[in-house]
């Protein structure tokens, strides 16, 4: 390697770094700025954070609490995108899940250990159901997966609030908040009194992201969602089964997105409750989005996300703010990384002026015929 | 006409504004070949900083053009994003979605539960003594007048001036607008901004006129994802999309009715539902395989009716890029 080159490729690194670390300050300093503005210590808004998450082993429980379903929804994500669809309805997946693992915990009668197991895979029926619907919509009838998707998550609520404010309504008198805590013996029983965490979904998760990285590398399956996310009709014309492809990947993500819906309900609440997804899934598609698609990578970020997740349900106690701010912190931090994306592509490609391609590492962005147009 | 009759229909245009005026927003970024998918969030953001701005500058006047402000930096955001730096437009604006949302909830969280400062209801001289349509349509506020004239711009502007044709052009065919001298990607930006500054004064028409005020969750949550449903259904055709947007109201009305009607038991958070239904259905209606479908089934002379008023078919560069080298 001559002189030259070697200091481009040197370069090139530092940039991709650099690229990678300056939309994390940049998105710190304009959350700090916004913290300003409604007139709050930004300093001491970041260390409540962060007591809310590392305090002690309860409240880091609370993390590993959030990480398990949002790391399951990613991976299901991590599905869909390489399928090329844009699976907005993970929300209502979720919410599916919860409402089939609530009907098993409230109406079967089983010993302890098959009766989770049960609820689980009831949860993972309801919510491949759920996520089937949306593939139906979507090959077979034409509508758009972010609309489908849409509607289904919002359908799904309205079933889980009708359910809590009627049929399921506790017996001492209707309210639209929750529905009377689970028996016990249907519930996720957790570790220990000092790090509340269930084991048997946390190895779930693990045996979940396992199963998504293998089945998309190295199986007939994530061959063929692979050939449908990156040109349908090209696949289509190959003898891909593309629809069933679409279909399946829904199913799948549906079904895993179900897990995360049952340990909301079988474990964070106890109960069901209403929009019980309470937005998990929705920030798994940031975090897939962050990762550019790369299953191995999606865990990491999604555990980043759940301590500010965590972190930031202490914002209300100690400091009146709105908890909202995580959302807001995600969201400004995926926006600057995928900008900052589009502007070192830019600068690599002025500086090589467009003799070579443009290298394969870093951030790439998910551009599939699937996602360019909304509408078809 | 019973009055009780003409004042639901009264609020039936009133309600049904916002979505006109954000719809025909997103028709015009559309048609330039731009999805601003943020429409939910930024209706949220747009209208809370709206409805903070009148408060403390005690003008509505500045509400309205601080959140159309809002509104068009934000599809300026997706814009920049999508052309300049080659994102996903669907990715931006997914996240633009999420991100304003929260941004709106935070920023406005010590305004939540407040209200004042609506537009006044102005009935307009002579129009207004109508019989029927004036009390109806002319007994408003002022923004929906505004909704009304903005009808005819939206349409004579992409139909029927020399600067309507590029606009289409751009979304449709770029390549070949390019060839013909139009600066695609200019175009492109202007639109997208100019969408996106009618999305932001929408989310105005919520929190200063026919919803005023601030709380969480906004009133306006969900209205953004029906906005794009009604594009769709509109066939990106502003008349359409308008009456979309009246007969999405029209059914809102009519459920509520529904709800406090005594002699139908319908549980009442089941009605909730129904706008999401509808939107799946009439999704259903125009994608283009129910509208053949329906085609075979109807006689001879129906056919060539339905296809011109059901089918919807995208201006065909929609969410594609355009590179002039």
């Amino acid at each position: 390697m001559s002189d030259g080159q070697e200091k481009a490729v040197r370069s090139r690194t530092a940039l991709q770094i650099g690229f990678l670390i300056l939309p994390i300050i940049v998105s710190i300093v304009i959350t700090a700025l916004i913290i300003l503005a409604v007139g709050s210590d930004p300093g001491e808004v970041f260390e409540a954070v962060l007591q809310g998450a590392f305090r002690n082993s309860t409240a880091f429980a609370g993390v590993i609490n959030f990480w398990i379903p949002l790391a399951l929804c990613s991976m299901g994500l991590v599905v869909t995108f390489t399928a090329g669809l844009w699976n907005i309805g993970i929300e209502g997946q979720m919410m599916f899940g919860a409402l089939f693992a609530s009907w098993a915990a409230q109406s079967l009668t089983l010993p302890p250990p098959a009766l989770v197991g049960v609820e689980i895979l009831l949860a993972m029926l309801g919510g491949a159901l759920w996520g089937a619907l949306v593939g139906v919509l979507k090959t077979r009838l034409g509508v758009h997966e972010i609309f489908g998707g849409v509607a289904l998550n919002a359908l799904a609520n309205v079933a889980a609030i009708y359910l809590i404010s009627g049929p399921w309504q506790p017996p001492e008198g209707g309210s639209a908040q929750a529905t009377a805590p689970f028996p016990r013996d249907a519930l996720l029983p957790p570790l220990s009194g000092e790090f509340p965490v269930n084991l048997f979904v946390l190895i779930l998760v693990f045996i979940a992201i396992t199963l998504v990285i293998l089945a998309l590398r190295g199986t007939r399956w994530g061959l063929h969602l692979k050939a449908t996310g990156k040109n349908a009709r090209s696949a289509l014309l190959l003898g891909v089964p593309t629809t069933q492809s679409a279909i399946s990947a829904l199913i799948v993500c549906g079904a895993i997105a179900g897990i995360a819906g049952a340990y909301r309900v079988l474990f964070t609440y106890s109960s069901l409750r209403p929009f019980v997804s309470g937005g998990i899934g929705f920030l798994g598609l940031l975090v897939v989005l962050l990762v550019a698609n790369r299953g191995l990578w999606a865990p990491f970020v999604a555990f980043a996300f759940a301590i500010i997740l965590a972190g930031s349900t202490r914002l209300r106690v100690a400091l009146q703010l709105d908890q909202s701010l995580a959302g807001v912190l995600q969201g400004i931090l995926v926006l600057l990384v995928l900008t900052a994306n589009g502007l070192r592509q830019r600068l690599m490609e002025r500086r090589q002026s467009g003799t070579s391609p443009e290298p394969q590492s870093g951030f790439k962005p998910i551009t599939t015929p699937g996602t360019e147009a909304i509408n078809e | 006409m019973t009055p009780e009759l003409i004042n639901i229909l009264n609020s039936i245009v009133s309600n049904a504004t916002p979505l006109v005026i954000a719809g025909l927003g997103e028709t015009i970024t559309e048609r330039a070949g731009v999805t601003n998918l943020s429409l939910d969030g930024s209706l949220a953001l747009s209208a809370m900083l709206g409805f903070v701005a009148a408060l403390a500058s005690g003008s509505i006047l500045v509400g309205l053009l601080v959140a159309m402000v809002a509104g068009g930096l934000v599809a300026l955001i997706v814009a920049v994003s999508g052309i300049a730096l080659r994102q996903d437009q669907v990715a931006i604006g997914f996240v633009l979605t999420l991100l304003c949302a929260d941004l709106a909830q935070f920023l406005g969280q010590d305004y939540t539960g407040r209200s004042s400062t609506a537009m006044l209801v102005v009935p307009v001289p002579f129009l207004s003594e109508i019989p029927v349509l004036g009390p109806i349509l002319f007994r408003q506020q002022a923004i929906v007048y505004f909704s009304y004239v903005l009808i005819f711009v939206v349409w004579f502007w992409l139909f029927h001036t020399r600067r309507g044709l590029p606009l289409r052009a751009v979304g449709e065919r770029p390549e070949a607008a390019f060839a013909r001298g139009t600066r695609v990607n200019n175009l492109r930006y202007v639109y997208t901004v100019i969408g996106g500054a009618l999305v932001g004064l929408a989310g105005a028409a919520y929190s200063l006129g026919v919803k005023p005020g601030w709380s969480n969750p906004p009133v306006m949550r969900g209205d953004g994802w029906i906005a794009l449903a009604i594009v769709i259904f509109g066939g990106w055709h502003p008349f359409r999309v308008v009456l979309g947007a009246y007969l999405f109201a029209a059914l809102r009305a009519l459920s509520s009715a529904i709800q406090r009607s005594p002699d139908i038991d319908i549980p009442l958070v089941l009605l909730n539902g129904l706008p999401w239904l509808l939107m799946i259905a009439t999704l259903l209606l125009v994608s283009s395989g129910a509208v053949e479908r329906l085609l075979h089934v109807l006689p001879r002379p129906l056919q060539k009716w339905t296809r011109t008023f059901l089918r919807s078919d995208p201006p065909a560069a929609l969410g594609t890029r355009f590179e002039p080298d």
